[in-house]
């Protein structure tokens, strides 16, 4: 399979209400894919459907002995959990390289201090929390990233941080991502393929041939401003 | 007090204040309580059918988690208002079932000297209780955080969930004879508030609820008997000493 993901004829509905239906797309080895679409057209649905942590209808095929590193988009904690930033790298129970050194250097390549690593995760700003959740997943080992807007809430070089390190990974270890995300310069610069939903139907495709103005304006009901950077 | 009694208080105080460590971050501190009322039935029927009132609460107690594991996995909404009217029933029926005094002794803890049966029970119950939260801490700390990140590392989610619950209740039912099921509430979730109000990590956290829980019934069961009274009470009144001097302690820190 040079797939590492395929899905086929996907629908999910939560009671008489339907999210989605009848989604069809791949995910090459080494690929990224972006969805995009206005909020409540299902990205993040579709992202727990994907890690089978909701019922659905159709079939979602992963490679064999894939291993998914899930980054979700926001959690709610209680602010005085006494639960560290190192207590919850070291709960990853599949991790091999789960040693202290090891959590030292994945804290240091999502850019988080060992202090901020040795406070309350309830007390940590949005931006801080996500790059320990994309810690938690990169400890791993993943062939799969899936990153529920993982730039959310991080300023901005922690943004081009978190950016460069999933195509980084993605070129030196043949990583697949899938990505949500709301911006579309950056859709246009990392995807290889865009997923968007939120139509009367889907759409699947090269960014150059879904990201046109017509159909982003027909998915979000008004027209969509994006900077395109052309290398 | 003979030697193994004082081992059994101290195991069960030690299982309480680890489970009620996690039922604390799980924010399920005040479902202890609901839950306790379960025992009750059990102890109705068991009495019927004249065996030990013990396996009653116990079997009781096992199938109460299993019917909120069940109502968790179907509807996530609702399922407090289910929790509340399937345990109100529970107390109902048991109320129906069990005398007045038979209920005070479920409640807030027996008179009688326990059996050895009783203690064998209590020894294993809470030694299974240590042994679970101790090796599950790392994956119990996962699915705090997120349920779907723990599920994508591997953790079989649903199950660690029943099994956590299953303890919570089998922890419930180790106070039956002791402190009485509503007691037992109290010990699993004041020492864990007070540590969690303390701890700057995880291993504090436990470290300190066990200590404090185990504090509390030594120093409760010396009180008692001093005073010529019930265990259980002072158990609690010891502990929410503990709690209120945590307010304290907070203060002097920030202050």
């Amino acid at each position: 399979m040079d797939n590492v993901l395929e899905v086929d004829r996907l629908s999910v509905r939560f009671e008489k209400v339907e999210v989605f239906t009848d989604l069809s797309f791949q995910v090459a080895k080494g690929g990224s894919l972006a969805v995009i679409g206005p909020n409540g057209a299902g990205k993040t649905v579709l992202f727990q459907a994907l890690i089978g942590s909701i019922p659905f209808e159709g079939t979602i095929r992963w490679a064999p002995d894939v291993r998914i590193g899930y980054v979700p988009q926001k959690l709610d904690l209680e602010r005085d959990v006494p639960i560290t930033g190192r207590d919850f790298l070291r709960a990853r129970p599949d991790s091999t390289r789960g040693s202290d050194a090891e959590i030292s250097r994945t804290l240091e390549r999502v850019g988080i201090s060992k202090e901020a690593s040795e406070r309350s995760i309830g007390i940590l700003s949005g931006g801080q929390f996500q790059r320990l959740l994309v810690a938690f997943a990169l400890l791993g080992n993943p062939s799969v990233l899936l990153l529920d807007e993982p730039t959310a809430g991080v300023d901005g070089p922690g943004q081009r941080r978190l950016n460069e390190l999933a195509h980084r990974l993605q070129a030196e270890q043949g990583l697949s991502v899938l990505f949500i995300s709301h911006e579309l310069s950056v859709v246009y610069q990392y995807a290889t393929n865009v997923l968007c939903l939120g139509g009367k139907h889907a759409y699947f495709g090269p960014p150059k041939r879904i990201l046109t103005p017509a159909l982003l304006s027909e998915i979000y009901g008004s027209p969509v401003d994006y900077h395109v950077h052309d290398h | 007090m003979t030697i193994e009694i004082l081992l059994l208080s101290i195991t069960m105080a030690i299982a309480a204040g680890l489970v009620g460590s996690f039922a604390v971050m799980r924010r399920m501190g005040l479902a202890a309580d609901p839950m306790s009322h379960v025992a009750l039935p059990g102890i109705g029927i068991a009495l019927a059918l004249h065996i030990n009132p013990l396996c009653g609460a116990v079997a009781m107690l096992l199938f109460g988690a299993l019917l909120v594991w069940a109502v968790e996995g179907k509807a996530r909404l609702g399922t407090e208002a289910i929790i509340g009217v399937l345990f109100s029933v529970a107390l109902a029926l048991g109320s129906m079932m069990t005398s007045g005094e038979e209920l005070i002794d479920a409640l807030f803890g027996g008179t009688g000297a326990l059996k050895w049966p009783e203690i064998c029970f209590g020894l294993i119950a809470s030694s299974a209780v240590i042994a679970f939260v101790v090796t599950q801490r790392n994956r119990l700390v996962a699915m705090l955080v997120s349920p779907d990140v723990a599920r994508t590392a591997g953790i079989d989610v649903r199950r660690l969930d029943l099994l956590y619950l299953e303890t919570f209740a089998l922890t419930i039912a180790l106070g039956l004879r002791f402190l009485g099921v509503l007691l037992m509430g109290a010990l699993i979730i004041i020492p864990a508030a007070t540590a969690k109000r303390l701890a700057r990590n995880l291993t504090e956290m436990l470290v300190l609820a066990v200590s404090i829980a185990v504090a509390a019934t030594l120093a409760g069961t010396w009180l008692a008997s001093f005073f010529h009274r019930q265990t259980g009470p002072f158990i609690v009144i010891v502990a929410a000493a503990c709690f209120l001097l945590s307010f304290n302690r907070l203060f002097l820190r920030h202050g």
